[in-house]
């Protein structure tokens, strides 16, 4: 009895599967197919070099306040002792590090011609996109406590490598403190 | 009795007919979480073309197995590639099919891609391509490879950091950022003609592009407020507009597939959570995602259906949730994932020893399979649509 429900279920598949394929129109056999089996060749993407792996040139840079800082010889020496580091996943400037920030500022403050580049980094316990965002926020944490103290925004710009660029390649805690950092680079004028 | 409930279920596949054949619960032997694959045999490849069918059908839902096939594929080889497909259990003729040109890769992706279509009525995803971010030491370049992670080419060559790679819909052209200005900058790159522009180059972080589906507009992070925040502006980076103002920062834009809406990272309430803001302006507000803490990185489903992100959990996961919020579900270890154009293979990031190796998961099956390695660590990986 089970049997032969299933063998009549098996001839309502079949009929079913023949149905629905019927707009398929199943062809019998092998059949080599110019037009239809031309789909790969005649895809745009297939024989074609990807990308060249050359230089393409920059055609158009539209003119921003970056202009203010091009050309302009960058320092890490002077503030290398400097460099501010964050707890994880934060962008305040702890109070322990407020020392370096003030000492960054007076030198700013008495040396009008120079400005300041601020690279923000973390460590890689985050998302790529996330830490870039998180870099630039504490880059930009520096700058406003800068201003704060008494120098111009303009003199100021910042640049996040997330988590591109670390001070240390460990995979650990001792590692991760010093990746997440903020370092000031003195921008002074080149004549 | 397991042989008739084996044999009934298979019935019911083709009784449901090849139109919803992935919604079948037939019982496989080894399939542990998630949506059943779809059973098939394989039978008469060898080499290269075995391995492409292999793993072009695992990665879209199906399980090759020789035993209990709902499906049959039998073929040669030999100087071209030729496929037939059955229904395994009424040995109807679903398709025989002959392959000429190109390599035999190709062939064998094109097979693959008749065969997924003809079985789930889903265009197969065998010959798209994927970019992604690849680092070598200190520098790192932009690459395209096929979506299997074959044939990968350098995109740049400028000795410099790249990040966050995307296609524009439809279009062999990329934005992505690059510090070759020093600075992160965005830029729109023609692969064809080998031409690239500046989009972005304001004072601070430029970043995140992600083109919008009709290619007119493009969604960033820039930070040139103050905080990293999401704009819009043209495809050429004019008619710039701020959608986003908070001051905790915001991330990785992506766009529904209507163009209406943007969905983003945002701190904007506490941990990273997922938020959506009209693209053409107004209130952000958040999405309701339950069960996974500090959600980043989104990308919507090419069908609206679903957004995929990554939750980190201790460790990241990537996690899906309905576009209209609700319930997440972690799939699977990994981060930054992005979309096949099917809306159920997803491409992302995992981590292992100190790098980042490229991996597809089939999302229904929860089934995962690493790319052959390319050189370098690689990492953001953007699926062509």
């Amino acid at each position: 009895m089970k049997r032969a429900s299933v063998l009549s279920l098996f001839t309502l598949a079949a009929f079913l599967a023949a149905g629905i394929t019927g707009c398929k129109k199943p062809e019998k056999g092998i059949t080599p197919i110019s037009g239809r089996a031309a789909k790969p060749p005649t895809n745009p993407d297939a024989g074609k070099p990807l990308g060249t792996g050359a230089d393409p040139g920059v055609t158009s840079v539209p003119t921003t306040d970056l202009g203010d800082f091009e050309g302009m010889a960058m320092d890490r020496s002077v503030f290398a002792n400097d460099t501010v580091y964050f707890d994880y996943d934060r962008s305040t400037v702890k109070s322990s590090e407020r020392g370096k920030v003030e000492n960054v500022a007076g030198h700013l403050k008495g040396n009008r011609a120079n400005k300041l580049l601020i690279e923000g980094h973390c460590d890689e316990r985050g998302t790529e996109e996330y830490n870039r965002a998180l870099g630039e926020r504490r880059a930009l944490s520096l700058r406003e406590y800068l201003v704060r103290l008494g120098v111009d925004a303009d003199r100021v710009r910042t640049i996040s490598y997330g988590e591109d660029k670390s001070a240390s390649p460990g995979h650990d805690e001792a590692a991760w403190s010093k990746n997440r950092r903020g370092e000031f680079i003195l921008l002074k004028p080149k004549n | 009795m397991k042989k008739v409930t084996t044999l009934v279920c298979s019935l019911i596949v083709a009784a449901a007919g090849l139109a919803r054949a992935q919604e079948a619960k037939v019982v496989i032997p080894g399939t542990v979480r998630g949506e059943l694959a779809i059973p098939i045999s394989l039978s008469g490849f060898t080499g290269e073309v075995d391995s492409v069918l292999r793993f072009d059908l695992f990665v879209q839902g199906f399980a090759i197995t020789s035993d209990g096939a709902a499906y049959q594929v039998s073929g040669s080889n030999n100087g071209q590639v030729q496929g037939r497909l059955s229904d395994a259990v009424t040995k109807q003729q679903i398709f025989g099919k002959a392959y000429s040109g190109a390599s035999l890769r190709t062939q064998a992706h094109a097979l693959a891609d008749d065969i997924v279509e003809a079985v789930t009525r889903r265009k197969g995803i065998g010959r798209t391509k994927i970019a992604f971010k690849s680092d070598k030491g200190s520098s790192s370049e932009v690459y395209i490879a096929d979506f299997d992670g074959h044939n990968a080419v350098a995109t740049t060559a400028d000795g410099s950091i790249v990040a966050a790679p995307t296609w524009v819909p439809g279009r062999r052209t990329l934005y992505y950022t690059s510090y070759k200005l020093n600075n992160p900058d965005i830029f729109v790159h023609h692969l064809d003609s080998v031409e690239r522009a500046v989009v972005a180059r304001y004072s601070g972080l430029n970043t995140s592009a992600a083109v919008s589906p009709d290619g007119r507009r493009v969604a960033m992070i820039l930070s040139k407020s103050g905080s990293p925040n999401v704009w819009v502006a043209d495809a050429d980076g004019s008619n710039l507009k701020q959608l986003t103002t908070t001051r905790e920062g915001d991330s990785s834009p992506c766009w529904s597939p209507d163009g209406q809406t943007i969905c983003f990272s945002s701190r904007a309430s506490g941990r990273s959570a997922l938020h959506l803001v009209p693209a053409g302006g107004g209130a952000m507000r958040r999405l309701s995602v339950v069960g996974t803490p500090n959600a980043t990185e989104p990308d919507w489903s090419p069908d609206g259906k679903t957004i995929v992100f990554t939750a980190q959990m201790g460790s990241f996961q990537i996690c899906t949730v309905p576009a209209s919020g609700g319930e997440a579900t972690v799939v699977a270890a990994g981060e930054d994932p992005s979309w096949a154009p099917n809306s159920r293979t997803v491409v992302f990031a995992l981590r292992s020893g100190g790098k980042r190796i490229l991996s597809m998961l089939d999302v229904p099956t929860k089934r995962v399979k690493q790319l052959p390695a390319i050189s370098g660590s690689c990492s953001q990986p953007s699926w062509s649509k």
